[in-house]
């Protein structure tokens, strides 16, 4: 009975240790264990981007920050090397402030896999604030929007943008969100008002508010969280830090499942125990007192 | 890993720690991690939206030829002929942004509506319809499904489950939120179905909320220990 009680009233501490090492160490000793499913919605992103024609135009959006890179920055990588693997030319943009400069450094970080040149291959407009006033602005006209590119160079001194006047010249949109601005308002503007394909990569919080669009066909594809940033990693068969933290993920899961189980399992002990029950009972707060 | 690096990673790691110390107790390194987080913010912001908001949207634009360079009489020709003149619209832009800062100043904090009026208008106007479409319409249109489906001549048992289930779960979350009829009776029991599915979603959501809390305390300890333990032992030549 004192190992129950004291199940019931574990120090959090100990939770918060049990978990960082549930994290930390498939990080230190990879465990190997199966990789991840690839899901229907991540499937469908994949195969679009494979089915257009070679030097197609895809716009990528960075619309999300630090914050949210451990879940997004992934995806985004993932998908820069599937969109450069196929040839296709990249518009890089961000309706959220911090989002030109993590594209940034996505390009850095696989420019050394490619040889991209910059302004042929791919552009980075950098930041727009409006949100969905600058999707409906590209609609017509990318200069509007931007009038030149995150190094203060011209659009009409850019190569790729000489062939892209608005988002009717565009294959595909690809929205890696974090919140608002984000796939919404691409998916009101770009895809409701002009009929473009959206797909998107959003933070797992996010992810289950858009699985509407996904059943309307409004969105293509998404990725969700850092699992869907493992499932495209495996799709184009390079593992990143999508796949790498999915042990983690797994190891980490299976912790909270039993500290749940083991909280249950007390909670319901305790309360047969007294005869009166409820959570004061089973070590929880005390009933607030009578007036 | 360059010595700049070196040392941007070795205070990016300490103050990760700072703020993990939390989850032991509130204490001065947490405190001054945090105070630092929102001043560094705040800062980093104004001079990012500055330099990407207002200097390319207003500022570089009146200031372009090196003067403001407003023609004469373009507010008389704008009024007479409605000869929209560029400039003017992006000072009256400016000017109504301005207005917002008002609010720092109570007695005249009610010049600020006019700049928030305009942005909530014009938000609320250009959204209406896409949100209507995108919303609405698209939705209601992505409900209406056949609760039988048969693909060549064979019943596909799969696609209808879940066609019927979608349809009764919008049918019974819609009648849970209808709230002009006691629940009771037939419209309770439809109600009682439409709370079961929405403790499913709301199961679904919070399972992915944890994925993600996850998943942020993968990405840091993946920079603790690949970059800031691996990376220094490799600075060091030790590795």
């Amino acid at each position: 009975m004192g190992f129950i009680r004291w199940l019931a009233n574990i120090d959090r501490r100990i939770i918060f240790v049990v978990i960082g090492l549930a994290v930390a160490g498939p990080l230190l000793v990879p465990l190997n264990l199966p990789p991840v499913t690839v899901t229907s919605q991540a499937r469908a992103i994949y195969d679009a981007v494979e089915a257009l024609p070679t030097g197609s135009t895809i716009v990528v959006s960075f619309d999300y920050d630090p914050a949210a890179a451990p879940e997004v920055h992934p995806m985004a990588l993932a998908f820069l090397r599937h969109c450069f693997i196929k040839k296709h030319k990249v518009i890089i943009m961000a309706l959220w402030p911090q989002g030109a400069q993590l594209a940034v450094r996505a390009i850095s970080e696989i420019s050394s896999e490619f040889d991209l040149k910059y302004g042929v291959d791919y552009v980075n407009l950098g930041y727009k604030p409006g949100g969905a006033i600058v999707i409906n602005l590209i609609g017509t006209s990318f200069a509007k929007a931007f009038p030149s590119d995150i190094n203060q160079t011209p659009l009409n001194q850019l190569p790729l943008m000489s062939k892209v006047n608005n988002l009717k010249d565009v294959a595909m949109v690809m929205d890696l969100s974090a919140g608002d601005p984000g796939i919404p308002a691409w998916v009101m503007v770009a895809n409701a008002l002009f009929q473009r394909k959206v797909a998107g990569g959003t933070t797992a919080v996010s992810a289950p508010q858009f699985f509407p669009y996904l059943q309307s066909g409004q969105m293509m594809g998404q990725l969700g969280g850092m699992k869907g940033a493992a499932e495209y990693e495996r799709l184009v068969k390079h593992p990143g830090l999508g796949s790498r933290g999915m042990d983690s993920q797994s190891v980490a899961h299976a912790v909270i499942i039993v500290f749940i189980i083991f909280a249950n399992v007390a909670y319901f002990a305790l309360r047969r125990k007294t005869p009166s029950g409820g959570p004061a009972a089973a070590g929880g707060a005390p009933p607030p007192a009578a007036p | 890993m360059d010595g700049l690096t070196f040392i941007g990673t070795w205070i990016a790691a300490l103050l990760t720690l700072f703020i993990f110390s939390f989850l032991y107790k509130d204490n001065p390194f947490y405190k001054f991690a945090e105070y630092l987080f929102v001043g560094v913010s705040a800062g980093y912001f104004v001079a990012y939206n500055y330099h990407n908001a207002i200097l390319p949207n207003l500022i570089r634009p009146l200031f372009a030829a090196g003067s403001v360079d407003v023609p004469k009489g373009a507010v008389l020709r704008l009024l007479q002929d409605g000869a929209w003149d560029w400039r003017i619209l992006t000072i009256l832009a400016g000017l109504l942004g301005l207005t917002m800062l008002f609010r720092f100043f109570p007695k005249a904090a009610w010049v600020s509506r006019y700049g928030i009026a305009f942005s909530v208008g014009l938000g609320a106007g250009l959204s209406f319809i896409t949100y209507l479409q995108a919303n609405c319409v698209a939705q209601v249109y992505g409900t209406i499904l056949p609760p039988a489906v048969i693909n060549n001549g064979v019943f596909d048992f799969g696609t209808s489950l879940t066609n019927t289930l979608l349809i009764i779960g919008v049918v019974s979350g819609l009648v849970y939120f209808y709230f002009s009829k006691e629940h009771r009776g037939a419209v309770g029991g439809v109600a009682r179905v439409g709370v079961w599915f929405l403790m499913v979603s709301f199961g679904a959501s919070f399972g992915y909320t944890i994925m993600a809390r996850i998943s942020l305390l993968i990405g840091r300890m993946d920079f603790l220990i690949t970059d800031w333990i691996k990376g220094t032992l490799r600075f060091l030549g030790l590795m």
